[in-house]
């Protein structure tokens, strides 16, 4: 086997450009991600079956289908009812909405373990609904499932290079330009399997530290 | 959803076909890696401690997509070494995920009571013998509900095959977009067939995890909310939500 260190030379720039967009990508998604669980959570508790049954619905059928055909169903069927995004917008939206029926599970469990005494307390103390929810009951369920969620951070970094197959640059479609610019595969390929690893495995060991720390 | 013809339908069933082996083959792969890694875990040598940890972190912590990459491109231009696109695949999806199954083996085995090896021990069981008779027949009925999610997520890493030109379900879907003309009637029902194999595979794990626990004198779980009913994933409590995000 050959590898070429100068070929790595020559890919740095073009992944460095692959490492901002899947970074962006990441950072937004999981911001979709944590908004959009939540509110799946909180309507999965509706006291209307209206609501209720709607979202669970379409979490359960969301979670059990592949990211990637739902990234080319967001890709090619929203130009056709009128809306363009860009690729990077696309995959955003797939990616956040995708993990945001795992973040909702979580955010379920989480809130299903708060103590029931909180809830009293809170209706004790006469809080309204929206303080009680806010102040008490938030604050405790997320403390507790923060490291749960970053999980699934992991989870979307990992999922990312999904988005190269609706065209969006990130580090894996860069590698495939510089591969198909050079005809030298082995060197980018390897770059960014690597490059993953040493993203994702610190992640993984600043999660266990948190889950020591907030979880009790 | 007219414009579609017969024969594509039947490029679309071509897929579901394809889609289903390759599940098959990356689950029974995954699971042998599963079992081997997750019991190499917990072996008293530390080297093999050290080196199947090293594999499960190696393997949890790149990206499938980039793996299958791997394998399809740097394999042969490396090595030399070229496989049918199909195996290749269904080494990556083994492999990862039998990397993610070694962690649910691994905690399985370790919430089975300490006291049961120490029986074992008394009853001067080999470590062998203490493992085949004593804990996995213990830790197998706690281990169906992740394996069944994580089953789940093999047959969704199954569509990253289309990218590389295996004709599953996904890429039939590309073939039919491109002679239709047309996104939403194709994706809308691929969507659901991914959607029905997800669940067929979820009522059969129900099966085996009821036949599991009967098997240890253990009642299977009453699931009658309305939620567990729909929902094609095991009820999620809360350390269970953690202990899965934990796995990938």
């Amino acid at each position: 086997m050959t590898f070429d260190w100068s070929a790595v030379g020559h890919f740095m720039p073009m992944f460095w450009k692959g490492v901002v967009v899947t970074l962006q990508a990441l950072v937004l998604g999981s911001l979709i991600a944590f908004a959009l669980g939540l509110v799946w959570a909180l309507a999965q508790r509706s006291s209307l079956k209206a609501v209720r049954w709607p979202v669970m619905v379409i979490t359960e059928f969301v979670r059990n289908t592949p990211l990637l055909v739902q990234l080319f169903f967001l890709f090619y069927v929203m130009p056709e009812w009128g809306i363009t995004l860009s690729a990077l917008a696309t995959g955003v939206i797939g990616l956040g909405l995708h993990y945001s029926t795992y973040t909702a599970e979580v955010y379920r469990a989480g809130i299903d373990g708060v103590p029931a005494g909180q809830w009293e307390a809170a209706i004790a103390l006469s809080l309204p609904r929206r303080r009680t929810w806010t102040a008490v009951i938030l604050p405790q369920a997320i403390r507790r499932v923060a490291p749960a969620l970053g999980n699934y951070v992991i989870a979307m970094l990992k999922d990312s290079p999904m988005l190269f197959a609706i065209g969006v640059l990130e580090m894996l479609g860069e590698a495939r330009q510089f591969s198909s610019q050079t005809f030298q595969t082995v060197e980018p390929y390897t770059v960014v399997g690597v490059a993953f690893l040493l993203i994702a495995y610190p992640a993984s060991l600043l999660l266990r530290a948190l889950e020591r720390r907030l979880v009790r | 959803m007219s414009d579609i013809t017969w024969g594509l339908w039947q490029l679309l069933f071509k897929g579901v076909w394809i889609t289903v082996q390759l599940t098959v083959y990356s689950a029974a792969l995954a699971a042998v890696v599963a079992f081997g890694i997750g019991i190499a875990r917990t072996h008293r040598l530390w080297i093999v401690r050290f080196l199947s940890g090293a594999y499960f972190e190696i393997f949890r912590g790149t990206s499938a997509l980039i793996l299958m990459f791997w394998m399809f491109f740097v394999l042969p231009m490396g090595f030399g070494w070229q496989l049918v696109p199909m195996w290749a695949a269904v080494l990556t999806l083994g492999l990862t995920y039998g990397a993610y199954g070694s962690e649910v083996v691994r905690g399985a085995i370790a919430a089975v009571p300490a006291g049961q090896r120490e029986a074992g021990v008394a009853l001067s069981f080999s470590p062998a013998q203490q493992l085949r008779k004593i804990v996995l027949p213990q830790a197998w009925p706690g281990m169906i509900p992740p394996f069944n999610n994580l089953l789940i997520e093999l047959l969704k890493g199954t569509a990253l095959v289309s990218i590389l030109g295996v004709g599953d379900i996904a890429f039939g879907a590309s073939l039919v977009r491109n002679a239709t003309a047309h996104s939403a009637p194709v994706y809308t029902i691929i969507l659901v067939m991914y959607f029905v194999l997800a669940f067929l595979l979820t009522r059969g794990m129900r099966v085996v995890e009821r036949h599991a626990k009967a098997g240890v004198g253990q009642a299977p779980a009453a699931r009658t909310s309305l939620r567990s009913r729909l929902s094609t994933g095991p009820a999620v409590t809360g350390a269970g939500a953690a202990a899965e995000g934990d796995a990938r």
